[in-house]
């Protein structure tokens, strides 16, 4: 009895923090998004020089692997569409479906994942380790708000290059779609090419890339929030790295699901 | 004299349950050297990162240049820090930034000056704490007392009207630390600076404080100019000024005790 009673007051206490850090994080977020979209105009300077950094190192350094995954994942998904569709002759309708997932589904969230890996628990470990350092105290004495120097860079430089990188990714994925259906399947360039424009409108296309905005928003505030919230020295630094990158994938996958509800469902 | 430009009041402190700064109240006069001593865990860099705004009371005030420090808004606190310089215990250089950028950082972001004129302001500072050459330097290649310096060539980077130097010559050289004692001397008489110091070198408080604060257990102990610390009757400065040990424990059972516990 008395077991259960703490083990009760236990999961309500960890219920209590997870809404403490919802609030936080939306707190942090809400603010970033202040110093990106108000601020400007009050006479604070966005760092465009740091976020062009950030961009490189966000966006340009990740294609080769954005590329490479999304090219294997557009051929996986061709290759068990064809296994299916033979069986009723109907080998072509692979571009529809290669196409429509990749831009619906897994561009963004390929992109969304390998971003999160990279450059989430990068931010996390960043703003962590400063953290330990006193580096953000330091910051704060110069009367520089951490958020506009360290979180807005960031974020703005994730909000540019992530959905850039999804648009990569749906057409490496196509691509990728193409290589099979050309070797593999036989078909003719032409059919293939007109079936997969048949198959794609506008709003496949456009829900991927605003969800891939969206999960830009997460993987960087969940990173710097993570960063923010270390303590403890280097060992501290580790495990927010880690949290950083589940709790984003976490919250990606979540919010997909959210905006495929919005997006798609018809209940 | 004048009207202190720091007025601490009944300031209360606390780590979760412990508490650290137990009341504490303190005036800081223009342009003057004050000294804070104590033991090592006492509570003097918590109470300058409270005196800075960086954590917030239990209660009480601080009141800087006629500003509550505690409530104040975010704007008003940043108008006052950039008149502050702060030297933390252990630098808080950026590392991700060289030397030079470190200096200039404040000056790039306060000042409309043009990056040449900044260039020459950082290598000046840099000069004076007597690192000319390693503005290219990131941190990571520095030793210990460099660091110190370039941190607290940073601190001064802007000429603040008030400094904080927590243990600026802890783990320097003799030489090195009589020399940041001199840089000392001289901010306070040409730049006419207020300044504060943490430090447990007896040598360099005889040396530079006008006044000396003595702190134990989250209370200040003694206040007053160096020549009255000498002459304090008060058993606990006098332990401190003759660097007397604690008394020995004479109660072995009690000590065995509490091992075991
Ligand atoms: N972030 C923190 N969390 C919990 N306790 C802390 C924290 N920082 C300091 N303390 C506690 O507060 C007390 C005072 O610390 P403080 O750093 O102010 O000491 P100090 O007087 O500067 O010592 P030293 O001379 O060694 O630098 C210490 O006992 C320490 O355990
Ligand atoms: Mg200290």
């Amino acid at each position: 009895m008395a077991d259960l009673k703490a083990t009760a007051g236990q999961s309500g206490r960890s219920l209590a923090f997870f809404f403490v850090h919802v609030a936080r994080m939306a707190r942090l977020t809400g603010l970033s998004l202040i110093w990106i979209f108000v601020a400007p105009f009050k006479g604070k300077k966005l760092r465009w020089g740091v976020t062009f950094v950030q961009m490189v190192r966000i966006g340009v350094e990740s294609v080769p692997i954005v590329g490479v995954i999304s090219f294997c994942v557009g051929l996986i998904i061709a290759m068990q569409a064809a296994d299916q569709l033979e069986k009723f002759g109907a080998t072509i309708y692979v571009a529809d479906l290669v196409s429509v997932t990749m831009c619906r589904e897994l561009g963004p969230l390929i992109t969304a994942i390998i971003v999160a890996g990279r450059s989430g628990s990068a931010i996390a470990a960043e703003i962590g380790t400063m953290k330990v350092s006193e580096e953000i105290d330091a910051l704060q004495t110069m009367a520089l708000n951490p958020i506009g120097f360290l979180v807005v860079p960031r974020l703005l430089a994730m909000m540019i290059v992530v959905p850039c990188l999804t648009i990569l990714s749906d057409f490496v994925g196509i691509a990728g779609g193409f290589v099979l259906a050309l070797t593999n399947l036989k078909l003719a360039f032409i059919a293939y090419f007109n079936e997969t424009a048949g198959a794609l409108y506008a709003k496949d296309f456009i829900t991927g890339l605003v969800k891939s905005f969206f999960f830009a928003i997460i993987i960087a505030q969940v990173g710097a929030y993570q960063g923010f919230n270390v303590s403890g020295g280097a060992e501290g630094v580790g495990k927010s790295t880690t949290t950083a990158v589940v709790v984003s994938i976490f919250l990606v996958i979540f919010a997909d699901l959210m905006f495929t509800m919005l997006f798609y469902s018809t209940l | 004299m004048n009207e202190p430009i720091i007025k601490i009041r009944d300031l209360h402190t606390s780590y979760g349950k412990r508490k650290i700064l137990k009341g504490i109240n303190l005036d800081i006069y223009p342009y003057e050297t004050l000294v804070i001593l104590g033991r090592s865990g006492c509570g003097k860099s918590t109470l300058l990162r409270h005196i800075i705004g960086l954590n917030a009371p239990d209660r009480g005030e601080i009141i800087m240049k006629d500003v509550d420090v505690t409530k104040a808004s975010e704007e008003k606190r940043d108008e006052i820090l950039k008149r502050i310089g702060m030297l933390f215990q252990n630098g808080a250089l950026f590392n991700s930034m060289s030397v030079g950028e470190n200096v200039a950082l404040p000056l790039l972001e306060h000042t409309p000056q043009d990056k040449s004129i900044i260039k020459i302001m950082m290598r000046m500072k840099l000069n004076i704490v007597g690192l000319s050459g390693f503005e290219d330097f990131m941190p990571s290649q520095l030793s210990g007392g460099m660091k110190k310096r370039a941190a607290l060539a940073r601190a001064i980077a802007m000429d603040p009207d008030i400094l904080f130097c927590d243990e600026p010559s802890a783990g320097l050289d003799p030489i090195v630390a009589a020399g940041i004692d001199q840089l000392i001397l001289k901010l306070k008489t040409a730049l006419r600076m207020t300044i504060v110091v943490v430090t447990h070198e007896m040598a360099s408080v005889f040396m530079i404080a006008d006044r000396v604060c003595l702190m134990h257990d989250g209370e200040i102990k003694f206040l007053g100019s160096r020549e009255e610390m000498k002459k304090s009757t008060i058993p606990y400065v006098m332990q401190f000024l003759e660097r007397r040990p604690d008394e020995d424990r004479l109660d072995p059972e009690n000590y065995l005790e509490e091992l075991v516990a």
